[in-house]
């Protein structure tokens, strides 16, 4: 289930998680964790609230102790560590900033405490990281007074002064209003790229993770559902949760008839739908045939034909909403089940109304076969919204 | 008549905390007016006519100050060894998890819940039993007044503390900060301003104490014990401008305290 990020190299600079679990009483909050995150990586840990996810970061930062397992840093054992030996800073989810010290005395607190530069030294550097967080007007300020944007900053450049092998970031953004978490992801981006430290990054928002990571793990109930680039997860999910949980997807039930050089040929509502080898995972008898819903095309009764194209016939629209930028329909099958479509407002035709009899049609790359054994509704709620 | 109504419905919650604040601070003009009094007898209360002899010949009435001085010297006293004791205790019952921890939290409000006299007696009971008779004085009441005002430190104290967010400890160990450092760093100086207001407390709590000092106080007078023996043939009105005094040092105290703080703050609003 778990995938190697990047090389299996071991050295540098690498975070290793081996096969750690943390329990707290009867309950496993972290289920023989395997991860690897490459030195330099902004790595994303991304699943609902009580996935687990907040208990690794805390486990890295020293802040927990795990019940089994080790966590390397480097090739260096640091899994018994004090949170004070180790080269890793976090950014707390509510900041959690000094109120009694000003924005200067914050940034340099961990400077100050490994005591390894003079004042003038110490005076520069926290004047630089003020800087690259925008923020040196405010140096005498205490955080009470700054906006929670700006205390985000102060907290990101209070870690980021260390220049810590990692980083971590523990849902930095969610006490933000959207605009503003917006325009805070960008610019975390901009200076992970610029430091070039390690980021582990904690969210729930799966937007976010595809915005900024360049790896993401999903994880749910204590362990890691799949990892690798957003594109990849995106396009090619391996379990109903990462496919509702990161966007939305159609998933109808299917049988995998037979395999035809690269392509999977499985039968769905009487049809036959091809899958991709390369988007799909080696399956056997009873699937999920999914498909994004933006992949879907929707075409009248019998237009179109194009031999290329999957296409489920019998379909007639059940509801329509207009978003903007795009229009979301609802088709409902014979079977009875509703499939969404949502097609982006170019102009270039008329759209659809509800009680149109339509035609579902889409790629064959962009089907994806997933066990049948797995629950279809799993991470469908938690995936959308916050 | 609908002028009045709208008057009153848009100050009539203003005017009725002005009267409660005239209504709190009647006896405190009465004691400044009175530091001002020049009475025609002794054992007149009305104000005849205005002096400052009174501020000028503070000493004068026999005992008095030597009286005010005990008062000090065992609130200063039993405020320090109180409030380091209650805060230490403070600490332990919210940071630690041991037995007896909820029992403690109990025992700790007993002295506050227990009426005074009652509290006066038994301490002299005890006193005198475990062999102080004819030695009661200046320590029996130093030992008492620690009693009834740790209650109210640990109490203080702990509020404090348990408003402490934990997370503030854990970033100064993540920002690599010993333990020693996260307390003398962090920790204390969130905690200082629980711990100045509960010496603030001992301190007035022991100065005022009259009824348990009463009890294990021997032949040692204190401040309020001298007001009250003078009561029996008039109060000296030096008393007065002891009370004012001390009102002035409390006011410049709270005054001051914000005032520091505005100061603190003032440059970041720029």
């Amino acid at each position: 289930m778990v995938e190697q990020a990047g090389g299996l190299s071991g050295g540098g600079a690498d975070l290793q998680i081996q096969g750690v679990t943390k329990r707290f009483g009867d309950f496993v909050a972290v289920d023989d964790l395997h991860l690897q995150v490459p030195e330099g990586a902004f790595f994303a840990l991304l699943g609902a609230s009580g996935c687990g996810k907040t208990t690794t970061l805390r486990m890295v930062a020293g802040l927990e102790r795990p019940t089994a397992g080790r966590i390397l840093l480097g090739g260096d054992d640091i899994t018994d560590l004090k949170p004070y030996r180790r080269p890793v800073n976090t950014v707390f989810q509510s900041y959690a900033l000094f109120p009694h010290l000003s924005v200067e005395d914050n940034v340099a607190f961990g400077l100050r405490r490994q005591g390894k530069v003079s004042k003038g030294e110490l005076r520069t550097k926290v004047g630089e990281m003020l800087e690259l967080v925008e923020l040196q007007q405010y140096a005498a300020r205490r955080p009470a007074q700054l906006s929670g944007g700006q205390q985000q900053r102060v907290a990101l450049a209070r870690a980021l002064i260390n220049r810590p092998r990692v980083l971590l970031l523990d849902e930095p953004l969610g006490a933000l209003d959207l605009k503003l978490r917006r325009a805070m992801q960008l610019e975390l981006k901009r200076i992970q790229t610029d430091v070039g430290i390690t980021f582990i990054h904690v969210t729930h928002d799966q937007e976010e993770a595809m915005t900024m990571a360049d790896t993401i793990a999903v994880m749910n109930a204590g362990v890691i559902e799949q990892m690798g680039a957003p594109e990849e997860l995106y396009g090619h999910p391996r379990s109903t949760f990462v496919a509702n949980f990161l966007g939305q997807s159609n998933l109808i039930s299917g049988v995998v008839k037979s395999k035809q050089g690269d392509e999977f040929l499985t039968e769905v509502l009487g049809t036959t739908v091809r899958a991709s080898k390369v988007t799909s995972r080696d399956l056997e008898g009873d699937v999920w045939v999914g498909v994004r819903p933006e992949k879907v095309i929707l075409q009248r009764p019998g237009e179109g034909r194009q031999e290329e194209l999957n296409r489920l016939s019998g379909g007639r629209v059940s509801d329509v909403s207009f978003v903007g930028v795009s229009t979301q329909y609802l088709v409902r099958m014979a079977s009875g089940q509703e499939l969404m479509a949502f097609e982006q407002n170019t102009g270039e035709r008329r759209p659809f109304a509800v009680g149109d009899d339509v035609d579902l049609t889409w790629l064959a790359e962009h089907t994806f076969l997933l066990d049948a054994r797995q629950d279809v509704r799993a991470g469908a709620e938690l995936g959308d919204g916050e | 008549m609908s002028a009045i109504r709208n008057w009153l419905g848009a100050h009539g919650v203003m005017l009725f905390g002005l009267l409660v604040l005239a209504y709190l601070c009647t006896p405190i003009v009465v004691v400044v007016l009175m530091s001002f009094n020049d009475p025609a007898s002794r054992l007149g209360y009305d104000f005849d006519g205005f002096t400052l002899d009174n501020w000028t010949s503070i000493c004068d009435p026999y005992q008095m100050c030597s009286s005010v001085g005990k008062s000090i010297q065992i609130g200063l006293m039993a405020t320090g060894l109180a409030t380091l004791l209650g805060s230490l205790m403070a600490f332990a019952m919210v940071r630690h998890h041991f037995r007896g921890r909820s029992t403690s939290n109990v025992l700790i409000f007993l002295p506050m819940a227990s009426p005074e006299i009652v509290l006066g007696s038994s301490l002299l009971a005890l006193f005198v039993n475990a062999g102080f008779a004819g030695q009661l004085g200046f320590w029996t009441i130093f030992i008492a007044h620690v009693m009834f005002c740790l209650s109210f430190v640990v109490i203080t104290v702990k509020a404090r503390l348990a408003g402490l967010d934990p997370r503030l400890e854990q970033a100064a160990a993540d920002l690599y900060a010993t333990e020693w450092q996260t307390f003398w760093r962090v920790t204390f100086p969130l905690v200082v301003p629980g711990i100045v207001a509960a010496a603030l407390l001992s301190f007035s709590l022991s100065f005022d104490d009259f009824i348990i000092t009463n009890l294990t106080s021997g032949q040692t007078v204190t401040f309020p014990m001298y007001v009250w023996g003078a009561a029996q043939r008039g109060v000296p009105m030096q008393v007065n401008v002891i009370g004012t005094i001390m009102f002035v040092l409390a006011l410049s105290m709270v005054v001051g305290g914000s005032v520091l703080r505005r100061v603190r703050e003032a440059p970041a609003r720029g």
